[in-house]
């Protein structure tokens, strides 16, 4: 009891010490977490993909759309249980900060290949019903203060002109990592009014076909399959798994996470740096004092145990804050970045993560300090008042 | 009883070879109270250190009660240093964060002693040296008279036979000074304890029953108190 209270009491001895140590291992960790969450955030979309689901693209490019009408030759191939397609929208509302992905889909058929979008049936109805409605998601419902009923207008950016659509139902997301962040109206609406206005975008075609698959094992063998199909076609087609194709998009700007990943354990590094020179002054500050534990007959290794302890302790209590910080830091953070991240929350592994590195950092800080204190020779120890 | 023989040690400092103790041989009784005297440089604290065993000697052996502490390791010198030897600095070397009955109680962390008898030995050993009063006080809230006899409680709590003392009035003033030798006096007189004890001052020499004189290395001359 003696000794535990002499541990606390050594590491409240320098208070601003050991108070700005405690800050630099708080932000340390807490950075960590955050950047950790961030990565993490990136790979959400890939997460939470499926599988079971294809997604067929035209193989020069995602911005160029594919004939409508390959759609129900897709269907016909062996291995296809559902098919259905989606266009890209890209419309803004009000502002171009208040970018959101939206999508024109064949409400039915895109929905059953969604079971995770979850509408009541009296939403869906009204949505299946009325070709200017659309639905959102709760997360971009909450953002924007979306009700149903609302009336919103977009402005086209790939598809010139005021586009207006009428909030039909907000889906939720049946589990915690489903997007809750898009919007998705009638691509019926959006073809018919391509053609009305005379839009110089290809009428009649869709940006992907996504089609699952009955055996996810053969996947691979139904997407070839489907761009067999349209070999020497004009259009030819590139199939993916929906996990492969979100990747894709986070392949792209992988630079980035790499920077982020590596600033990280930067981070980490520095503050291990910066706790390791704490540990040695304190170490050789109290060099008498352990001199006198050790003549009192304290073994070496106790002493020695003795600078660890207060690393560790002082590591453990930076560590359990900055976690328990990281998750009301995350939620503001969440909100200032608005809709970037799909699904942006700090996972018991992060925090996990966070714990270890802070503990690491003690660990690492205390090796030289405790080699020194263990080797402390009492008579040079003691002369050194 | 203290049995030294032939005990050397000697330091290297690059090139050359520091010899602090030459072919030095002594008996102390057991029981006795000895002031080690000598010039600055003289080898009378590292004798005293070589003796409690904090410090190697280069050659020779040390035989306390019929223990040759020389031989014994690292873990095993500390064992015995808990056991057997009090320790009394200069500068007192209590823990700073520690208070005055903490500090006499750290020794006791080494041994098996149950709470309620620590608690029963630190108040015993606080009072014997008059400090009952000052239990809750943090050394820097204490005079440095106070503080070294703090320092002879903590020696004394695990009821060790020998006690060391090096420059135990150095740091004090005059006053403070003979009632720590007094204390050493009594414990040495009434409890029979074994007390050696290095001073450069003759005055505070006078309170041992015995001196030994050391000059480079050597032992100069022994006499026993009038």
């Amino acid at each position: 009891m003696l000794i535990l209270k002499l541990l606390f009491l050594n590491l409240w001895r320098n208070r601003m010490r050991s108070l700005l140590t405690f800050i630099g291992l708080l932000v340390a960790v807490l950075a960590f977490g955050l950047l950790s969450t961030v990565v993490k955030a990136w790979y959400a979309g890939a997460e939470a993909a499926s599988e079971a689901r294809l997604i067929t693209r035209s193989s020069i490019s995602l911005i160029f759309p594919l004939p409508l009408n390959y759609g129900e030759r897709i269907r016909g191939i062996d291995g296809v249980e559902r098919m259905t397609y989606s266009r890209w929208f890209g419309g803004v509302y009000k502002d171009t900060r208040n970018f959101f992905p939206q999508f024109g889909v064949d409400p039915p058929s895109y929905f059953e290949i969604y079971p995770e979008y979850m509408l009541s049936d009296e939403e869906r109805a009204a949505f299946y019903r009325d070709r200017r409605s659309a639905v959102v998601g709760r997360r971009l419902a909450n953002e924007h203060g979306f009700k149903v009923g609302d009336l919103i207008t977009l402005k086209g950016q790939i598809f010139p002109g005021q586009w207006e659509f009428l909030i039909a139902g907000i889906y939720d997301g049946k589990e915690e990592k489903t997007d809750t962040g898009k919007m998705y109206f009638h691509w019926v609406y959006l073809n018919e009014e391509v053609k009305k206005r005379n839009i110089s975008r290809d009428a009649d075609s869709v940006g992907v076909f996504i089609t699952s698959v009955s055996d996810p094992s053969r996947a691979a063998e139904v997407g070839m399959a489907i761009d067999t199909l349209f070999t020497n076609s004009p259009k030819e087609t590139l199939t993916e798994t929906e996990q492969a194709f979100q990747l894709g998009f986070v392949a792209m700007t992988e630079a980035i996470v790499v920077a982020i990943r590596a600033v990280s354990f930067v981070v980490i590094l520095i503050i291990m740096a910066v706790m390791a020179n704490t540990m040695s002054m304190t170490a050789r500050e109290r060099t008498p004092e352990y001199a006198t534990l050790k003549a009192l007959g304290f073994s070496p290794r106790f002493v020695a145990g003795l600078v660890l302890a207060e690393s560790m302790l002082l590591a453990a209590l930076g560590g359990l804050t900055a976690v328990a910080l990281t998750f009301p830091v995350a939620m503001v953070f969440q909100s200032l970045t608005g809709n970037m991240f799909r699904h942006f929350a700090v996972s018991f592994d992060t925090s996990l993560m966070q714990f270890g590195a802070a503990l690491v950092t003690g660990l690492v800080a205390a090796v030289f300090p405790c080699i020194r204190a263990y080797r402390i020779r009492i008579v040079e120890g003691l002369r050194a008042i | 009883m203290i049995r030294i023989r032939q005990l050397c040690k000697s330091y290297r400092r690059g090139d050359q070879v520091l010899t602090v103790l030459d072919d030095l041989s002594l008996d102390v009784a057991q029981g006795s109270f000895l002031a080690l005297m000598g010039p600055s440089g003289s080898g009378k604290s590292t004798l005293l250190n070589l003796i409690a065993g904090i410090d190697r000697p280069t050659k020779g052996s040390i035989e306390i009660e019929g223990l040759d502490i020389v031989n014994l390791s690292d873990s095993q010198l500390a064992a015995w240093r808990a056991e057997n030897v009090g320790f009394i600095f200069q500068f007192y070397n209590l823990i700073p964060v520690l208070t005055a009955y903490e500090n006499v109680e750290l020794p006791l962390q080494l041994t098996n002693t149950s709470a309620a008898e620590r608690r029963q030995q630190v108040e015993q050993a606080l009072a014997q040296v008059g400090l009952s009063d000052r239990m809750g006080h943090r050394p820097n809230e204490l005079s440095g008279g106070q503080q070294q006899r703090v320092a002879i409680a903590r020696a004394l709590i695990t009821s060790p036979s020998l006690i060391v003392a090096d420059e135990p009035t150095g740091d004090l003033d005059r006053v403070a000074g003979e009632e720590v030798l007094k204390m050493l006096q009594r414990l040495n007189s009434h409890q029979g304890k074994t007390i050696l004890m290095v001073t450069h001052d003759p005055k505070a020499a006078s309170y041992a029953g015995a001196m030994v004189h050391l000059d480079k290395g050597q032992l100069e001359s022994e006499s026993v108190a009038a």
